[in-house]
C-alpha cells in the first residue's frame, strides 16, 4: 500500500524536535493505548503484530501525520474495534454505549488469547524452519521490486527498483504481506540488504552513506 | 487530531470500554509503571559496559545478539532477533524505522517521540549527516555512515565506541553515563 506511512525519503518536514520526554509514557492516555494495543492482541481483535500495523496504516493520512505515535496507535484501534464488532463506529464517534449495538466480547479472558501481546513475546520468534533453501547468499547483487504491493506490505517505496548487496541472509519468517490479511503465516526468506543512499536517492543525500534494510525474498529478484 | 483531541478520544475510549467491562484500568496502570521504570535504556548499557570490558562477551555479542543476551532475560519484547552493530573511528551506525516505528524495547525501552516523529524517520536514510549534526554530533568527513532501517523483525542495537577517558572508570559509572541515543546511534559518548 503506498501509504503515507512510508516516510523514508520524504522531505519537507524540517528540523528533528531532539527534545525527550523524562518517560517514554509521559500522559496516562498514552499508556491506555499501548495497555489497549496488547489486550486486543491477546484477544485476537488484532488477529497479529501485522494486522495491527496495517490499521495503524489505514488510518486517514492527515491524521498519521498530526496525531502522533499514540494517536495513531488510537486510530488503529479504533479501526480494529469496529471491524470486530466490538464497538460500532457510532459508538466510536460519539464514545456513548449504543443501546442494543454492543457485541461485547472480553478483551482479556485468558483463555482466549490468540495471539502473543507484543510486549510479551520475549521468548516467541516469528522464524520458521523450513525445507527450501534461501535462493540468494551473502554478497550477492540484488534487484528490489519496482512497485509496491497491494495492503501490508515492507519494502518501503525508496528502495524498490534498486540494486543492492545482500549483507546478512535470517532465515524464513512469518510473511508481512500474507499474515496481516489472514492468509497465514507463509514463512518467507529474510535477508539484510545495502544500498549505497546515492542509488537510492541520486546527487540530493549525503554521500558516503549506506542504507541497510531487512527484505523479504519476494521483493529481490537476480538483476543479470 | 491534535495530541491534546488523541488524548481526548483516548480517555473517552477508555471510559466507554470500561463501561462495557471490556478494559481494566489496573492493567494500564502495569503498564505505565512497567515501561516507565522497569524497561528502558538502562539495559542496553549494562550490555554496552559489558561489551567494551568483556572481549569474548563482545565477540559473541556481535556475532549473535538475541543468544549473547539470553542470561540477562529482559522483559520488554520486540527483540525476536538482536543485530548489535560496532560503530569505529570508520563507521559509524545509526538506526530508524521508517514504516512504523520499530525499537528494541527490552534493551532501551519504548522509544522517545522524536524517534516516531516524520521528520526523523524520513530524514535519517536521506541524510544522516545532517540528521546528526542536529542531535550534536559532527561526523568527520571520511567516517562512513550505515543507516538499518529495522523494516522486518529484526531489532538493531548500536554498540558505541567508548571514548578514551571512561578508561579504567567502574562497570556501573559506565553504565550510567551510556545514553539511551548512543545506543541508537544519533549521538557518540564524550
Amino acid at each position: 500500500m503506498d501509504g503515507i506511512h512510508d516516510l523514508g525519503g520524504r522531505q519537507g518536514f524540517g528540523p528533528i524536535a531532539t527534545a525527550a520526554d523524562p518517560v517514554p509514557l509521559p500522559e496516562r492516555w498514552q499508556g491506555f493505548v499501548f495497555a489497549l494495543i496488547n489486550q486486543l492482541l491477546r484477544a485476537g481483535i488484532a488477529a497479529n503484530v501485522d494486522h495491527f500495523r496495517h490499521s495503524v496504516e489505514r488510518i486517514h493520512p492527515a491524521n498519521y501525520l498530526s496525531d502522533g505515535y499514540y494517536g495513531r496507535w488510537l486510530g488503529g484501534a479504533e479501526t480494529l474495534l469496529v471491524e470486530s464488532s466490538v464497538l460500532t463506529r457510532v459508538e466510536v464517534e460519539t464514545r456513548l454505549p449504543a443501546e442494543g449495538t454492543v457485541a461485547a466480547r472480553p478483551l482479556a479472558e485468558p483463555d482466549q488469547f490468540a495471539a502473543p501481546a507484543i510486549d510479551e513475546q520475549s521468548p516467541l520468534t516469528a522464524q520458521r524452519q523450513v525445507l527450501q533453501p534461501a535462493k540468494f547468499k551473502i554478497d550477492a547483487s540484488v534487484l528490489t521490486a519496482k512497485y509496491g504491493a497491494p495492503g501490508h506490505s515492507r519494502l518501503p517505496a525508496y528502495a524498490r527498483n534498486c540494486i543492492g548487496r545482500i549483507v546478512s541472509v535470517h532465515g524464513a519468517w512469518v510473511y508481512p504481506d500474507t499474515h496481516a490479511h489472514g492468509k497465514g503465516e507463509v514463512p518467507t526468506h529474510l535477508y539484510t540488504v545495502c544500498f549505497q543512499a546515492s542509488d537510492l536517492f541520486g546527487d540530493d543525500c549525503d554521500q558516503d552513506v549506506e542504507v541497510c534494510l531487512d527484505l523479504f525474498e519476494p521483493y529481490l529478484s537476480d538483476p543479470s | 487530531m491534535s495530541h491534546e483531541s488523541a488524548r481526548v478520544r483516548a480517555e473517552a475510549l477508555e471510559s466507554l470500554l470500561i463501561e462495557k467491562g471490556l478494559i481494566d484500568a489496573e492493567r494500564v496502570d502495569d503498564v505505565i509503571v512497567r515501561y516507565n521504570e522497569r524497561v528502558g535504556p538502562m539495559n542496553g548499557a549494562r550490555i554496552v559496559a559489558r561489551a567494551w570490558l568483556d572481549a569474548d562477551f563482545r565477540a559473541r555479542l556481535l556475532a549473535d545478539g538475541t543468544e549473547a543476551i539470553k542470561e540477562y532475560e529482559f522483559e520488554g519484547g520486540e527483540i525476536q532477533k538482536l543485530v548489535v552493530v560496532e560503530n569505529s573511528d570508520k563507521q559509524h551506525n545509526v538506526v530508524v524505522c521508517t514504516l512504523c516505528s520499530c525499537y528494541p524495547w527490552a534493551v532501551l525501552g519504548l522509544p522517545p517521540k522524536w524517534y516516531k516523529d516524520p521528520a526523523y524517520r524520513s530524514r535519517v536514510v536521506r541524510e544522516p549527516r545532517q540528521v546528526l549534526s542536529e542531535f550534536g554530533t559532527e561526523l568527520e568527513e571520511n567516517v562512513r555512515v550505515r543507516v538499518w532501517d529495522s523494516s522486518a523483525e529484526v531489532r538493531y542495537l548500536v554498540l558505541p565506541q567508548q571514548p578514551a577517558e571512561w578508561l579504567g572508570l567502574d562497570e556501573q559509572t559506565m553504565v550510567e553515563r551510556i545514553t539511551r541515543n548512543s545506543m541508537i546511534g544519533v549521538e557518540r559518548l564524550a
